[in-house]
């Protein structure tokens, strides 16, 4: 009985863990094709199926004059806008998260919820409901099509994260913290930055690789708020897939630009087996 | 204690939110007023016309709501199951554990559309691998072209890639139940199951509730994965509302009639989530 308890436990664990790697098994074994090997029909393993090109991964690295796709900008487009929105969304929204989680806020019905849920409620918002005025906002503002204009969309995006996260992680942090700090004659920035910061950074880490995640991973307000001199990296990929998809290029693509996030999973791993996301998450 | 300091630390986040939010929301909401679209690009008044045309005429919208309602329950409800399972998994020891959880991980963090390209190629009616395995039984299901098939195919790329959210919700959830009730469990003699029915469960109960809630919420906005795989089709099978919303504004140039239709879904969004809210908690607490 026991033996076939595990037994079935661990067809599920495999079962699950194929589902996952297909897609990128496919991808791995398609980028290495070319023309031919695609359009007759599904082969998967090189020489013996098919006689692998490096087609694929040989046009990332072409100009696009000399008929490549030059992903280079679109990458450094996306970390760069990535990165500065994550950050400016972890500072404010940690700020915003303290005051939430430590003082109270009245003015008139408003109360610490509504301000907290008034954050997170900006998640709720469909992505295509806000493209049509930022488009329209950003073309005013002279914004269209640069770096700062993707910027400042992006912390209406990430910031919600960023509080959601952190307000939860300082209720769990004791109130005593802060007040020992204030009897002992700091006042309440120095006891936010010397005392209950460094008490935080798991979960700031976390908060942190959610931004991350969901400033990598977005797709729409990039495709509509952006044309030809900023370009992202999804953007960049999903254009390839056009009437005619080269199937090599696109999965080429596709891998490299994933590759960076997969090392978060590993993080998230570390931090979820030592116990502490379950303090941050929740 | 009350010098303002709490405004200094509250304020920097919630006005740069409202500056950037507080523009686009109002403008909808003006837009949705007027009769702009390509001939006529211009803020007039046309009263209520466009509402009216909206809940009148237009079965369109509210069919792409119904799919949607159907396709983001769905998809929450399989990501919840699997993610719940795969959780108890790899919670207890296991040969592994950690590997399993990296990889059970992995999809998150890819990003949804190009994975969706991905699919696309391995869903392919012809050149695709599903499709060369299912041939083996002389199937060929076509995928992306048929009316119900191509919903099925939006549902397992949905399930694919966020029911690692769950999983890591729900894992993080079950890595924090406090031992004690397990220890009492085992001495009263509870098997695995009772101990799931009458421990576990009921302790996650508010864990899932928030994990699902989050997880309907992200769902609701489908737009992406349709985009990609389908762009919709065949015919109108698998248009979500934002994407109808999108065709309507983006496509069509239609502004003020997709801001209509944006206010109302919103609306309607914030709504029916404030629903589900109140009778998930009344389900899931009750059964304790």
């Amino acid at each position: 009985m026991r033996s076939f308890y595990t037994f079935i436990k661990y067809s599920c664990i495999c079962l699950w863990s194929v589902f996952v790697v297909m897609p990128f098994l496919w991808a791995i074994s398609t980028s290495f094709k070319d023309f031919n090997s695609v359009t007759g029909g599904a082969t998967y393993i090189p020489w013996l199926q098919f006689e692998p090109s490096l087609e694929g991964w040989d046009v990332l690295l072409r100009t696009p004059a000399n008929g490549g796709v030059d992903i280079v900008e679109p990458y450094f487009n996306s970390i760069l806008v990535t990165c500065v929105a994550s950050l400016i969304s972890i500072i404010l929204g940690t700020l915003s998260a303290y005051a939430l989680s430590r003082f109270t806020f009245k003015a008139g019905f408003i109360k610490n919820n509504d301000i907290t849920f008034f954050f997170i409620s900006q998640r709720i918002m469909p992505p295509v409901v806000l493209s049509i005025p930022f488009f329209i906002m950003l073309g005013f503002l002279g914004l269209l099509d640069t770096i700062l204009g993707l910027v400042i969309v992006y912390i209406v995006l990430l910031m919600p994260i960023a509080v959601w996260i952190m307000v939860d992680f300082f209720n769990k942090i004791p109130r005593e913290i802060d007040e020992t700090a204030l009897i002992d004659g700091c006042n309440p920035f120095q006891a936010f930055f010397k005392v209950v910061l460094p008490n935080s950074i798991p979960g700031l880490i976390v908060a942190g690789l959610f931004c991350l995640i969901f400033g990598w991973t977005d797709f729409f307000f990039a495709f509509i708020l952006t044309f030809t001199e900023v370009q992202l990296l999804p953007v960049r990929i999903v254009a390839l897939n056009s009437s005619i998809t080269p199937w090599w290029s696109l999965s080429a693509a596709a891998l490299v630009s994933v590759a960076p996030l997969i090392v978060v999973a590993f993080i998230v791993e570390r931090y979820l087996s030592k116990g502490n996301l379950s303090g941050a998450l929740k | 204690m009350n010098f303002g300091h709490k405004y200094i630390f509250l304020f920097p986040g919630l006005v740069v939110l409202l500056g950037i939010i507080i523009f686009p929301i109002l403008f909808t909401i003006r837009l949705s007023l007027s009769s702009w679209d390509s001939f006529f690009p211009g803020l007039d008044f046309i009263g209520i016309e466009n509402y009216v045309r909206l809940f009148t005429d237009d079965p369109r919208f509210w069919e792409s709501f119904f799919r949607l309602s159907f396709l983001s329950i769905t998809t929450v409800f399989l990501q919840y199951v699997i993610g719940f399972g795969l959780a108890l998994l790899v919670w207890q020891d296991i040969k592994f554990k950690r590997f399993f959880r990296v990889l059970f991980l992995i999809p998150m963090m890819t990003t949804p559309v190009i994975m969706t390209v991905i699919w696309k190629t391995f869903f392919h009616e012809s050149l695709g691998p599903v499709n060369d395995f299912l041939s083996l039984f002389d199937l060929t299901p076509l995928w992306l072209s048929d009316e119900y098939l191509a919903k099925v195919t939006v549902i397992i790329v949905e399930v694919w890639q966020w029911t690692p959210f769950m999983f890591l919700l729900l894992l993080a959830g079950l890595l924090s139940l406090p031992k004690e009730s397990y220890l009492a469990a085992s001495i009263d003699g509870a098997g695995p199951i009772r101990k799931f029915v009458y421990v576990t469960f009921p302790l996650m109960a508010p864990i899932s509730i928030g994990a699902i809630i989050i997880r309907l919420i992200e769902a609701s906005k489908i737009m992406d994965t349709v985009y990609v795989l389908t762009s919709g089709g065949p015919g109108t099978s698998t248009e979500t509302s934002s994407f109808y919303i999108f065709i309507k504004g983006l496509r069509e140039f239609q502004m003020g009639y997709s801001a209509a239709l944006s206010f109302t879904y919103l609306v309607i969004m914030i709504v029916s989530l404030t629903i589900i809210a109140k009778v998930l908690v009344k389900l899931m607490i009750r059964e304790k």
